[in-house]
């Protein structure tokens, strides 16, 4: 056990344990109730195992040093290795995968009643590829990696998603694939000048500036799309309003992290120019994110859409940390993409207690619930706050950061950032008035319960997560330091 | 020619001989033995077809030999593209076995046929003449007209043959006149001297020429402006037929047009290039746009491999020293999905085994034969280039090679034919996994399952072993000397 290549174990176990759902499933065709029934247990142990791994795994870590570590390396074909590593930057977006998948098998233990087998194992395969993009240290690899985890998600939103869900698994899909093969052409380039797909490398490669402004603009389409940043965000509204709860916490919670991983991995090292040259557009494009998404998400009369603009209103921030490229922004925004990771989750997870009970997720429809629901209340008043950037909360850390490193380089637009802060607080604040105050109006809402103890199990973790990080952010902030640093050393050693 | 050189150069036509003789021999077999022989025949041309890939592997030498005066290469490139069609081919031969019984058109011809078509793609994959070349798509069309009319009683099966010989024997002509002026022009039917003439003494005749072959061989090829044909032969045809067009001889002729353009005019690239770039282009837009209205899953299958066969060009368009190993990756691996389509195709029938064929009627195949759902599902991310499944890799392979031969714009005319591709293979992904099914599917036949659960096998085995298929057609792309 202890040669076991541990980052190869935590990509490769849930593949494993999707094989043997699905190979179960297989064996007791004739009685489909056990086989969900294996499918679920299976799914926990099966992440939750992950979840221990990866926990080990940054338990070991040295975060004093910013290079590679756990590194594998195993030829592949041609100049493609499977390789990988983890660095101060990826390694903690692998526990947070980790951390969410638990708690996304046991918010769907219920309300997925169709096709149970086949849904815990896609999620199951998403996990490992999920992983396996903050891990891949070989171009290509990433590359799998990123665009694979299209697959499973596209089944998810269609197959257990809501009453648009074609629309929105289409409209997902092809977004984010138009974006992913322009990077697939820029990817070809790069391997083909510098020879190799190795991304330490590449990161040492010196990249012919006047080719970096196209490179950019590349990965950029599929970054930026990912990410989302205004104005190609829109399929995320749709998708997060038709995928199951289960599909929108993954969504939030790690799927939107990979385009702010793939800036900080690939545009800013390997393109340090071109980076240069558009920071000033993705810093506009950030604005327009944080100041306009939170107009329109204060405008929505569905929860989900709420919290899915305002998703995009937080990437905002991330963006513009990312780009300040300064030690303290490229800190904050990944601090931010974690705390948001647990926040965004967390609401979805809010929305999908409630949606499971009265099956509508229309604002007017509610009103009044902390009367019957004490409890939920209280969780969900916890990430509102969390949400608004409250201090005490993960969020606060995040926004400051990021702020306080794009002061450094542009004052007008830290100001405007700051405006999005209270924005946030009025969508937020809002919805929750509408939903949580005010006397029972709706007679359905009558007797309904409060969170039964699965759901509590569910928010702990996520509750604690959240304070922890707002109370001790230096767990993050020192893990990350070293390997922020080396980034923006390197980026300005291009300069010189 | 004395009779040393004759058996050296025999030596190098083992697989073209396992595949005459017997052929013949199945000939012989089928006529003494009757039609109830069909099956066993069947069954023996798959074994030979399988010698076939393993003896052109096999006899491929280290360094390319010209054979019988020059008029055939063998090499690795031709190597590595004969074990493809083979191995698709036998897919193709054993997918077609139950099929032909079920409907009681099987008769020993079927399989033979297919052998000598096969007989005629190993001749085009080392045709270093022109004579060769007519020799070896005459031999292969031949075969294939009467196997797309081969359900004779079906009035749509007699059309498909009848369009495909009639179009056929016009693009043939169209063929064989380029060769004429082109020796006319250069006094020789030899590559090597021709790309001498080409070089030296360009003449306007010779380029006439050249674009005659050029168009010839597109028509093989099924690219735009030459692909009207397409759509009808693959609807009409019995489908294993389809099956087997819409593999093997594909490959053979890319691999015949790689040839003309790099053996022959290789050192003139500015002639050929923009021909094949515009033709690129045209059939990726053709391929991926009209598929969009079709509702018959053979027609989109069909515009399907148009705009495949236009992303093969691209690899060709990088030019020989860059295109070669990408054009034999992402031709191979297209050609084992694009059997195990059929194969799945094949597989839909409805409980009186009438083929279905309607895309509406795949809908709720995951409920019915989960399988056959996931087989197909397998198959359409490869087609669709979606990693980690194989097709991903040949066609990153073509941008590589699009990026060395600085034909970055082709590549990204790729980018969006792929993504409007993706749209028609997602909606048949839709059809199958999200909407309630309205008819009973009774499955597959035996060998059509057999045939099916293998390539999709093989396809999925590619992605941890692409390692494999990239070497063999590394060492396949290098032929060039």
């Amino acid at each position: 056990m202890a040669n076991l290549p541990i980052l190869s174990s935590i990509i490769w176990l849930p593949v494993i344990g999707a094989v043997a759902i699905l190979a179960f499933a297989g064996f007791n065709k004739n009685n489909p109730e056990r086989a969900a029934g294996f499918a679920k247990i299976q799914a926990l142990i099966v992440t939750v195992l992950t979840l221990l791994l990866s926990i080990k795994m940054v338990l070991d870590f040295d975060v004093s040093n910013p290079a590679m570590q756990f590194q594998e390396n195993i030829p592949w074909y041609g100049m493609v290795h499977y390789a990988l590593g983890v660095d101060g930057i990826s390694y903690l977006f692998v526990l947070l995968t980790a951390f969410l998948m638990p708690l996304c098998i046991i918010a769907s233990w219920k309300s997925i009643d169709k096709r149970v087998v086949e849904y815990f194992a896609a999620f199951l395969l998403l996990e490992s590829l999920m992983i396996g993009v903050f891990c891949a240290t070989d171009l290509v690899l990433f590359y799998v990696y990123f665009e694979a985890g299209l697959i499973p998600m596209y089944l998810i939103i269609g197959i257990w998603g809501g009453k648009n869900r074609v629309y929105a698994a289409y409209k997902f899909f092809l977004y984010t694939l138009l974006g992913s093969l322009f990077m697939l052409v820029a990817v070809a380039y790069m391997a083909v000048t510098a020879k190799t797909t190795f991304i330490p490398d590449l990161h040492k490669f010196a990249f012919d500036p006047a080719i970096q402004n196209l490179l950019w603009l590349a990965f950029f389409a599929s970054f930026a799309v990912k990410m989302p940043m205004w104005p190609v965000h829109t399929w995320l509204p749709d998708a997060h309003v038709e995928a199951p709860t289960a599909g929108s916490v993954i969504l939030a919670g790690v799927l939107l992290k990979m385009g702010g991983y793939g800036f900080l991995r690939i545009s800013v090292p390997m393109l340090p120019f071109a980076s240069n040259y558009f920071a000033p557009l993705v810093f506009v494009l950030s604005i327009i994110a944080i100041i306009y998404t939170s107009l329109v998400a204060f405008r929505q009369t569905d929860i989900k859409k709420l919290i899915a603009y305002s998703s995009v209103a937080h990437m905002g921030f991330v963006t513009m940390g990312i780009f300040a490229l300064n030690a303290t922004g490229v800190q904050g925004a990944v601090f931010q993409m974690l705390s948001h990771g647990i926040i965004s989750s967390a609401l979805f997870l809010c929305v999908g207690v409630i949606y499971d009970r009265m099956h509508s997720r229309e604002i007017a429809f509610y009103g009044g619930l902390v009367n019957r629901m004490p409890f939920y209340a209280a969780v969900f008043m916890l990430f509102t706050l969390g949400n608004v950037g409250l201090p005490g909360t993960s969020g606060f850390i995040g926004e400051v950061l990021t702020m306080q490193g794009a002061f450094l380089v542009d004052r007008i637009t830290a100001i405007f950032a700051a405006s999005g802060v209270i924005l946030s607080a009025v969508y937020m604040l809002t919805l929750y008035r509408k939903v949580m105050f005010g006397p029972i109006s709706n007679p359905k809402l009558a007797d309904i319960s409060d969170m039964s103890l699965r759901e509590i199990a569910i928010f702990m973790p996520l509750v604690i997560g959240a304070l922890i990080l707002g109370f001790m952010p230096s767990l993050v902030l020192d893990g990350t330091n070293s390997a922020a640093l080396n980034l923006v050393n390197q980026f300005h050693a291009a300069f010189r | 020619m004395d009779i040393t050189t004759l058996s050296n150069d025999l030596k190098h036509m083992i697989p073209e001989l396992i595949l005459a003789l017997g052929a013949m021999s199945a000939v012989l077999a089928g006529a003494f033995m009757g039609a109830k022989s069909s099956k066993w025949i069947s069954y023996f041309c798959v074994l030979l077809l399988l010698a076939a890939g393993y003896a052109a592997v096999r006899c491929a030498p280290l360094e390319p030999v010209e054979i019988f005066r020059s008029s055939l290469i063998i090499d690795n490139f031709g190597g590595f593209a004969k074990l493809i069609i083979a191995l698709t081919s036998a897919a193709a031969v054993l997918l077609s076995i139950d099929y032909l019984t079920e409907r009681k058109i099987d008769k020993p011809e079927y399989p033979v046929l297919a052998v000598l078509a096969v007989l005629g793609m190993y001749i085009m994959a080392s045709a270093h003449d022109l004579i060769a070349i007519y020799m070896g798509v005459e031999l292969q069309s031949l075969a294939l007209y009467v196997l797309a009319s081969y359900a004779r009683d079906s009035a749509k099966s007699t059309e498909a043959g009848l369009k495909y010989f009639v179009l056929g024997a016009l693009s043939s002509g169209i063929l064989l006149y380029g060769a004429s002026l082109i020796y006319g022009f250069t006094g020789s039917v030899n590559f090597t001297n021709i790309g001498n003439s080409a070089l030296n003494n360009p003449s306007v005749g010779l380029t006439f020429g050249m674009v005659f072959v050029l168009s010839g061989l597109a028509f093989k090829m099924s690219v735009a402006p030459f692909h009207m044909w397409t759509p009808d032969v693959y609807e009409g045809s019995p489908t294993p037929s389809t099956a087997f067009f819409a593999a093997a001889p594909k490959m053979a002729a890319a691999i015949l047009l790689a040839r003309f353009c790099f053996d022959a005019f290789g050192d003139v690239p500015n002639l050929w290039k923009d021909i094949i770039a515009i033709m690129a282009v045209l059939s990726m837009f053709v391929g991926a746009i009209f598929a969009l209205q079709q509702t018959n899953v053979k027609r989109l299958f069909a515009y399907s491999s148009i705009a495949n066969m236009g992303y093969a060009l691209v690899a060709i368009a990088a030019g020989r020293e860059h295109g070669a190993t990408a054009l034999l990756l992402f031709v191979s691996i297209y050609a084992i999905s694009s059997v195990g389509l059929f194969g799945v195709l094949l597989s839909m029938r409805d409980n009186e085994g009438k083929a279905l064929e309607k895309l509406s009627d795949f809908s709720g195949l995951s409920k019915q034969r989960p399988m056959l759902a996931l087989a197909l599902t397998v198959l359409l991310f490869s087609i669709a280039g979606i990693p980690p499944l194989a097709g991903f890799f040949g066609k990153f392979e073509v941008f590589i090679a699009a990026v060395n031969g600085q034909v970055v714009p082709l590549a990204l005319v790729l980018v969006i034919a792929s993504v409007i591709s993706a749209f028609y293979y997602l909606r048949i992904i839709k059809i199958v996994w999200f909407d309630e099914a309205k008819k009973s599917i009774a499955g597959g036949l035996a060998t059509t399952r057999f045939s099916v659960a293998g390539t999709t096998l093989v396809l999925a085995a590619l992605t941890p072993f692409i390692g494999l298929l990239y070497a063999a057609a590394k060492l396949g792309g290098n032929f060039i000397k």
